[in-house]
């Protein structure tokens, strides 16, 4: 998904660079206050930061014979808003841009923003609209996920597409890029929404109050923790 | 059914996907679908040529290894969140039962 190194002319490079680091900033200060409002959370922000690690590096094959994997940005994007997500993508954007090769230093303005900003800002959208029309856990978290996975690849080939125009039409270039990624991304995208169907089903066992305002859990989804915690 | 008769259904569907991938397109290079919007750059604007360029780039096999170190560090964190809560809610119960009168 990452657009290589030296991939992205210099002046779109400049250009997501500049509309990435107004929010990795603004994440930044979010989580420092964050963290010393309530160290608490410290865990909580490692946890979504972990589920982007693991998820990111998964490279599954896909039928167009290339590889492709998922963002797991779905978790980050309900727990600590799109911010927040997207400082945990730069973390990984850069590990992966210094020592794999994967991505690059150029287009890492490019990568933050569709994986670390687009795509967990749709998905939550969906996440805010699904919750406050009270849709329980299992299909706001699938959607969360799958959309913020979605739209990162969908953003990516738009940013493609704006730098290298079929002959003048970006409209061209994005149905064939469009085309490359859509194919391997789906089956990702539910994978990842299924996998985070079950981490906020066992937080909501285990910690519903990591989870507190976050999904309007029924009391039937935190009965045993709640009771666990006043006995 | 269960949380866990779900957990398994759950990791049944994503193994059943992965594994689907790889029936699907068994010869598939791990390349990444970066590779094939590389290709497709170059069909469109054959001209053009990178700028710039990693300024390390590992082998192959040190390749898997950092992806592989990667995906460890945030399995070492997850899993270390989830032994904590079993190992807490453990003792939680251990306190009850010796707090219980009988």
């Amino acid at each position: 998904m990452h657009i290589m190194e030296g991939f992205l002319p210099v002046e779109w490079a400049v250009f997501w660079s500049i509309l990435s680091v107004p929010v990795v900033v603004w994440g930044f200060f979010k989580i420092r206050k964050l963290f010393a409002e309530s160290p608490e959370m410290k865990m909580s922000v490692a946890l979504a930061g972990a589920f982007i690690f693991v998820l990111s590096s998964l490279k599954l094959p896909s039928v167009t014979g290339s590889s492709s994997h998922p963002t797991g940005t779905g978790a980050s994007t309900i727990l600590h808003g799109v911010a927040i997500t997207s400082v945990l993508c730069t973390i990984v954007l850069v590990f992966q841009a210094l020592l794999l090769a994967h991505g690059g230093i150029t287009t890492l303005g490019a990568n933050i923003f569709s994986m670390g900003i687009a795509g967990p800002f749709v998905g939550w959208l969906a996440y805010r609209g699904m919750m406050r029309a009270k849709l329980g856990l299992v299909p706001t978290v699938f959607a969360t996920a799958f959309l913020a996975n979605f739209s990162a690849y969908i953003v990516t080939a738009l940013q493609l597409a704006l730098a290298f125009p079929t002959a003048g039409s970006v409209m061209t270039s994005f149905i064939t890029f469009f085309g490359i990624f859509a194919v391997t991304q789906i089956p990702l995208a539910v994978v990842e929404g299924v996998l985070f169907i079950m981490f906020f089903d066992y937080l909501a066992r285990t910690r519903p109050d990591l989870l507190k305002g976050k999904l309007n859990l029924r009391p039937k989804d935190s009965n045993a923790p709640v009771k666990a915690v006043e006995a | 059914m269960s949380p866990k008769g779900w957990y398994v259904v759950g990791f049944s569907v994503i193994m059943a996907i992965c594994m689907a991938a790889f029936i699907a397109s068994p010869s598939a290079e791990f390349g990444g679908s970066d590779g094939q919007g590389e290709e497709e750059i170059a069909n469109i604007d054959p001209g053009y040529e990178p700028w710039f360029e990693s300024p390390w780039s590992p082998p192959g096999e040190t390749e898997s290894l950092l992806f592989a170190l990667q995906a460890a560090i945030g399995a070492v964190i997850i899993g270390y969140f989830i032994g904590n809560e079993r190992g807490k809610k453990a003792a939680r119960k251990k306190m009850e039962e010796a707090n219980d009168p009988r």
